[in-house]
């Protein structure tokens, strides 16, 4: 029998989850207004076949009280989920629960007097001696519960139920279940449920809660009457073996099996297995083609990037091994552990521990549930770190966002596509409660914006690890134990790894439902406490993760050079049904596979035990060669290792290139006033405040952040990069920062990649990162590559990968690619904006010599180095104000130039003689120092005479000196006394030998604009001199004419900057 | 001889390496156990003169934050703990570690107070932030003096709450609402996010009768370090964090 508790908030506590909802209701256009009272509650299942005893009800109702239900802010209601009402219920709890519900309903009556007729089966209720019209109740059915509110005082309502689909992870009931188990109460399930009262036009409920309410793709809602006898988790599992006929079929027929079995094979690729197949003599079981399916996949072979590629007529074999694998081999760098082979890059940190850093992208999942999807994403990074070497120990998250205007208008939502608005709030959610839970602090990130992605929104999550020198790599032994380790094995994520092969379409959620995963932090929190005991302790050979294809994918990878065998009965389930290629290709979270010497197994299995995590032995690894799997002894697959990793026909894609023809950009003419286009560059998504999402990570858990993601004089200000300790006690730092910008990529991919990873180096250096140490990862995401266009943008930027790792000596140690972001309905297409992220880690020599990027103190000194410039192609002003025109370029000269810059830049900061520093990034100078100001909460005088008015080449535009995007460049706050020292060490620096041998000469742009105002005005104000040309070396404020360009105060930058993502439902 | 000092671990617990690093910084020697090794022997205790239990999520606190820990301690660990502070032993609970201790009535202890429980922010969400606190009394030897400190909190679930209002008055008549968040007159506050979560009476730390139990939603071992600070590249650095200061009052009161 099943029961529901029902949790609504204590009379007097506000509704805060109902505000919330009816808010977002009007905020998403659906036709209010809208009251929405939000409660929550358990399903709760006995194992009675008929109605429960009355102990069992009574012993529940306490427990409820005592561990379920908050005892101040909380109150109550446990009833059977019946249709029928039952007559016997007692009058006393029947006034009680009548008068707790009134007072939500009326919340201002002060008192009521309530006439119940049991028989007739309704009450009459006089609320401050008013009477409210008699309705029907029913002590012991949820909606009569919410019925008590008359219609005939209220509009019309409506209750809506909401609780997870069967086999959807459901944390918050697995923790009820056990808590319930261990205080001694025999219960056979629960899951969460939420409900609504919704006052509102009826005719938009379905709307309501298609959007607002539920997920469709995780949740099954329910409006009225709560029915139901039992949770339904799943029916036993009868064997049976399937064969897939394949040996006999045509072509046309094996693209059929492949498209229904959403193997997402080609006919190419199906040829080869039928082949092989033929040689071996029978036709494969389903569970082989899965596993086939699952390792031949674009998720985990990267078979496009891996494979040929026609480019206009000059073939490329594996363009990775060509541009970005190739820049780090010919880099050649000694503080390299291991790159392109593990989970994650590592890198030597100091003379004990290694470091290692992994960024995945979590795409399609999230596009159905945001909140599932990056929650499940940072979970498998994190996973990733733990499976890297012997385990890496995660120290830190970062989180990359790129989504559409969270200002669409609903009205342009594609089929089957959630409102973006509401995939940033559950992507941000999902992060928070993953990172938050597991003690990791989540400390850097970024936000792109851009109406392509509305169908496809993009979810990069990574994590850093520390790892103790040695530990860095592994190997199995033949014999050693396949152990699995942590979560058990439910339908999560089923044909997760085929299915990012697959572009999205308006069905994309019936077709991939069971695509969705939902994380359970905790499970992977305790897993990883186990496993830095057991990896100090020696008890296991090697590691890896169960993340796209399960099982498949990790036994099969850490078995590639042996062979394995398993017993797939053996995996814990998380309920019944599931078949055994089920089991083996199910992606449910938080487990990692082990391979674990005999003799060890029993001190791994007592360590498990003592902390509560589930270690299974599932079988063992071998010298065969072989894959063979079985079931309760059958034989379900027996797969050559060699055809599985190396049997997939190599891929040839056709990729082509034609450059944008740059078109000249119209400027505005001399005189006119910028102020209003600072404030729409400070508004723009990609440059307004992060702060909302920040704010919702814990990003100093551990104790390590001494750069934090916020900083300046109230801890709002966009630091450039984070910093933190990987070791306690030792001030050697590691920055993390990033760069990403997909509107560079529409006009120059090969650019966009230069100009990415220089933004990320120069993020790094700008707190003080030594830019000989910092490390680099690449995450491509494109639209589908079988285009020749598409692939041809992504060879091109992994030419520029290549290009600025050389050139800035900075090594790439890790990285992944997403391909098919696209988005197809009845033949609309929309493909994402080609995206790179550079994410970047860098060793800080010192944390004691960092530098913010808040302006410090009045009267210092402000100057930009890197010189003014005019490429618009993509920037924030150009589209702001409504230009498309412009260009953007970068090259490997000018990124040799600009590392001999940063080094010395990096020199002066360890002297201590750079006082606050930022990159120039999106909106150009003005925008860099509009948020140095800021963030210091101290205005500037700035005169942009001196600035960009080099080389005797005519002075650049106005628009050029404050909008200009490009690389190299940085604002700095010099105090008086450190100028000249700072200038003559800038003057010149010298460039790393060429391949001539030559070491050349930089002559710098370092051009002063202005100084932190003195007369303690908060006001920003940027002013061109414009003396008569007959005056040599004029001085700026010499009485000379001046042009205004900007004047305002900082409070209207600042709200123009926090008005975008301003935490809507902060109190007050 | 430096008092001996247990950190208890549960799962999802994951405050606890800086915990220990933060009692080691004020002199005391640490040990850090799992829950499950306590429940299997309480005398366990007898060992230590201070526990603490740190931050986290302990069992993912999908229940409420830290029902289901208050709840393995159970009655009889609660005896234990009860024991162990009439002994004259100091038990520390950190941000989850005092939503642990509120909900097994340790905090803020005796019956007087009725129904009490740490509830949703009011900002509905989990917030990081630093807030600046100031100790009220010297009813705990975890608080030494009145100076205002600064220390960061992170939390969903840290209003500070008792059925019965006139409770949380009556708590801070007795002396035990000690430390609380103020604004930058140094004033007590409910103003967000001066106080980041809406406690009555702006509490952010409380004791029982006799002192010896203290809990803070704020994480003084995550201000240990002069460079945690948040704005320490503007004012440069102080000689210690704030937060060292409340573990090393309790080492000295322990020495």
């Amino acid at each position: 029998m099943l029961w529901h508790l029902h949790i609504v908030p204590a009379p007097g506590q506000e509704d805060l989850d109902g505000h919330r909802l009816a808010t977002e209701a009007t905020e998403l256009g659906l036709p209010g207004p809208w009251t929405i009272s939000a409660s929550r509650g358990f399903l709760i299942e006995d194992n009675s076949e008929g109605i429960s005893s009355k102990d069992w009800f009574e012993r529940l109702r306490s427990l409820a009280a005592e561990v379920l239900v908050d005892p101040v802010t909380e109150q109550f209601d446990l009833s059977p989920c019946l249709p029928r009402p039952r007559p016997t219920a007692d009058p006393r709890l029947l006034r009680a629960d009548l008068v707790l519900q009134l007072q939500r309903q009326f919340p201002d009556a002060r008192s009521f007097e309530i006439d119940v007729n049991e028989e007739a089966g309704t009450a009459r209720i006089l609320a401050d001696d008013v009477a409210i019209d008699p309705v029907e109740f029913d002590r012991w059915t949820v909606r009569s519960y919410l019925a008590l509110i008359p219609p005939s005082v209220s509009r019309p309502w409506e209750s809506v139920h909401v609780m997870p689909k069967p086999g959807v992870t459901d944390p918050v009931a697995e923790s009820a279940l056990s808590l319930l188990h261990a205080l001694g109460l025999d219960v056979a399930g629960v899951r969460t449920i939420r409900s609504y009262h919704v006052v509102g036009p009826r005719e938009a409920l379905p709307d309501l809660i298609r959007r607002v309410l539920s997920n469709d793709a995780v949740e099954h809602a329910v409006v009225g009457e709560l029915v139901l006898d039992h949770l339904g988790q799943g029916k036993p599992y009868r064997f049976e073996r399937i064969d897939v006929p394949i040996l006999a079929l045509q072509d046309d027929e094996l693209v059929r099996v492949s498209k229904e079995g959403q193997l997402a094979l080609s006919l190419d690729e199906m040829k080869t297995i039928q082949a092989h197949f033929a040689e071996v003599g029978r036709d494969p079981t389903d569970c082989e083609l899965e596993t086939i399916a699952q390792t031949w996949s674009e998720h985990c072979s990267h078979k496009t990037l891996r494979g040929l590629i026609d480019f206009d007529g000059e073939i490329i074999d594996n363009l990775l091994k060509q541009t970005i694998f190739k820049a780090t081999k010919d880099l050649n760098l000694d503080w390299l552990v291991s790159v392109f082979e593990d989970n994650a890059g590592v890198v030597r940190f100091d003379e004990n521990v290694d470091v290692c850093f992994k960024v995945e992208t979590h795409n399609h999942p999230s596009a159905i549930d945001p909140y599932g999807g990056s929650n499940t994403g940072l979970g498998g990074v994190i996973r990733d770190v733990l499976g890297t070497g012997l385990a890496g120990k995660p120290i830190a998250n970062t989180d990359v966002f790129c989504v559409a205007p969270p200002d669409t208008a609903p009205t342009d939502l594609p089929p089957g596509v959630l409102h973006p608005r509401r995939v940033l709030e559950g992507v941000v959610a999902g992060v928070r409660d993953y990172g938050n839970r597991m003690g990791i602090p989540t400390v850097n990130g970024a936000l792109a914006v851009d109406p392509k992605y509305l169908a496809n929104p993009l979810v990069f999550c990574g994590t850093v690890g520390v790892i103790p020198r040695g530990m860095s790599s592994k190997h199995v032994e033949p014999g050693d134990r396949i152990v699995a380790l942590g979560g058990r094995t439910g339908r999560d994520g089923i044909h997760g790894a085929t299915f990012s092969s697959l572009d999205l379409s308006a069905d994309s959620e019936e077709v991939s439902g069971g695509s969705v995963q939902i994380g359970n932090a905790i499970t992977e929190k305790m897993v990883l406490d186990v496993l830095i005991q057991a990896r100090d302790r020696g008890l296991y050979r090697s590691l890896t993760d169960c993340g796209a294809g399960g099982f498949s994918s990790a036994v099969g990878e850490m078995g590639a050079t042996s062979g394995a065998e398993v017993d797939l009965e053996k995996a814990p389930l998380k309920y019944e049904g599931l078949s055994y290629t089920e089991i083996w290709i199910s992606e449910a979270q938080e487990r990692m596979v082990l391979a674990v010497p005999p003799e060890k197994w029993p001190e791994l299995k007592a360590l498990c035990d003592s902390e509560d995590v589930e270690a299974t032995d599932l079988g063992r690894f071998t010298d065969t060669g072989l894959l063979t799997l079985r079931y309760q002894g059958n034989l379900v697959a027996e797969l050559s290792m060699d055809f599985l990793h190396e049997g997939r026909p190599k891929v040839t894609r056709k990729a082509s290139y034609t450059p944008r023809e740059p078109q000249t950009i119209n400027l505005p003419r001399q005189g006119y006033d910028y102020s209003a286009d600072l404030l729409k560059v400070l508004g723009h998504w990609d440059v307004a405040s992060k702060e909302w999402i920040i704010r919702q990570y814990d990003h100093e858990v551990q104790g390590r952040t001494v750069i934090k993601p916020l900083v300046g004089e109230h801890e709002d200000g966009p630091g450039d990069a984070v910093v933190i300790q990987p070791v306690r006690g030792s001030n050697v730092g590691l920055s993390i920062s990033c760069g990403i910008n997909p509107r560079y990529g529409e006009h120059d991919p090969y650019a966009m990649a230069m100009l990415c990873v220089d933004e990320a180096i120069r993020n790094a250096v700008a707190v003080g990162a030594d830019p000989d140490r910092i490390a680099l990862l690449d995450n491509f995401c494109w639209g589908n590559p079988e285009r020749p266009e598409t692939l041809g943008s992504l060879v091109m930027a992994a030419r520029g990968c290549h290009d600025a790792a050389i050139a800035y000596r900075t090594p790439f140690i890790s990285g992944k690619d997403s391909l098919y972001n696209e988005y197809d309905h009845e033949g609309r297409k929309l493909a994402i904006p080609p995206t790179l992220l550079i994410s970047a880690i860098g060793r800080v020599p010192d944390v004691r010599k960092c530098v913010t990027m808040d302006l410090k103190e009045p009267g210092n000194l402000l100057y930009v180095l890197g010189g003014a410039s005019n490429q618009f192609g993509g920037s924030v002003w150009a589209e702001v104000t409504g230009r498309k025109a412009g260009k953007i370029w970068a090259d490997p000269h000018r990124a040799v130039s600009h590392r001999a810059v940063y080094r010395a830049l990096h020199s002066l900061m360890q002297r201590g003689l750079i006082r606050s520093c930022h990159d120039v990034s999106e909106g150009g100078p003005a925008a860099a120092l509009a948020e140095m100001a800021m963030a210091g909460g101290l205005g500037v005088e700035v005169d942009l005479i001196y600035f960009g008015a080099e080389n005797g080449s005519a002075a650049a535009h106005d628009a050029s000196r404050l909008f200009g995007e490009g690389s190299g460049r940085f604002v700095l706050e010099i105090r008086p006394s450190d100028v000249s020292e700072v200038t003559s060490r800038l003057f010149e620096v010298s460039c790393d030998p060429g391949s001539d041998g030559v070491t050349r000469t930089v002559y710098t742009h370092f051009d002063k604009i202005g100084r932190v105002r003195t007369d303690g005005e908060a006001q920003f104000t940027i002013v061109r001199s414009d003396p008569p040309l007959v005056i040599q070396w004029p001085k700026p404020g010499d009485g000379h004419p001046v042009i205004p360009l900007i004047d305002l105060p900082l409070s209207t930058l600042k709200a123009a900057w926090q008005r975008p993502l301003h935490p809507a439902h902060v109190p007050g | 001889m430096s008092p001996r000092a247990l950190v208890l671990r549960a799962p999802g617990t994951n405050c606890d390496e800086e915990t220990v690093v933060a009692w080691e910084r004020a002199g005391a020697s640490v040990q850090v156990g799992h829950i499950g090794r306590l429940l299997a022997d309480p005398k366990m205790l007898d060992g230590f003169q201070t526990l603490t239990i740190p931050g986290g999520f302990s069992y993912g606190d999908d229940l409420g934050a830290g029902r289901i820990f208050a709840s393995r301690l159970g009655t009889a660990l609660s005896d234990a703990l009860g024991r162990f502070r009439d002994r004259g032993g100091l038990v520390l609970g950190i941000c989850n570690g005092f939503q642990v201790l509120v909900r097994a009535g340790l905090l803020p202890g005796g019956t007087h107070a009725g129904a009490v429980t740490l509830a949703r922010n009011l900002s509905g969400k989990f917030e990081a932030r630093w807030v600046k606190l100031r100790p009220l009394g010297s009813k705990t030897p975890f608080l030494a003096d009145d100076e205002p400190i600064e220390l960061p909190v992170a939390h969903g679930e840290g209003r500070f709450l008792t059925g019965d209002p006139s409770a949380t008055e009556a708590l801070d008549r007795a002396g035990q609402i000690v430390l609380k968040y103020v604004d930058d007159q140094n004033h007590p506050t409910s103003e967000y996010p001066s106080n980041p979560n809406g406690s009555s009476m702006a509490a952010a730390g409380v004791c029982d009768a006799t002192g010896r139990v203290f809990g803070l939603m704020p994480h003084p071992e995550r201000f240990v370090d002069p460079f945690h600070h948040p704005r320490w590249t503007r004012r440069g650095p102080r000689a210690e964090g704030d937060g060292l200061r409340i573990f090393r009052n309790a080492v000295k009161s322990l020495s």
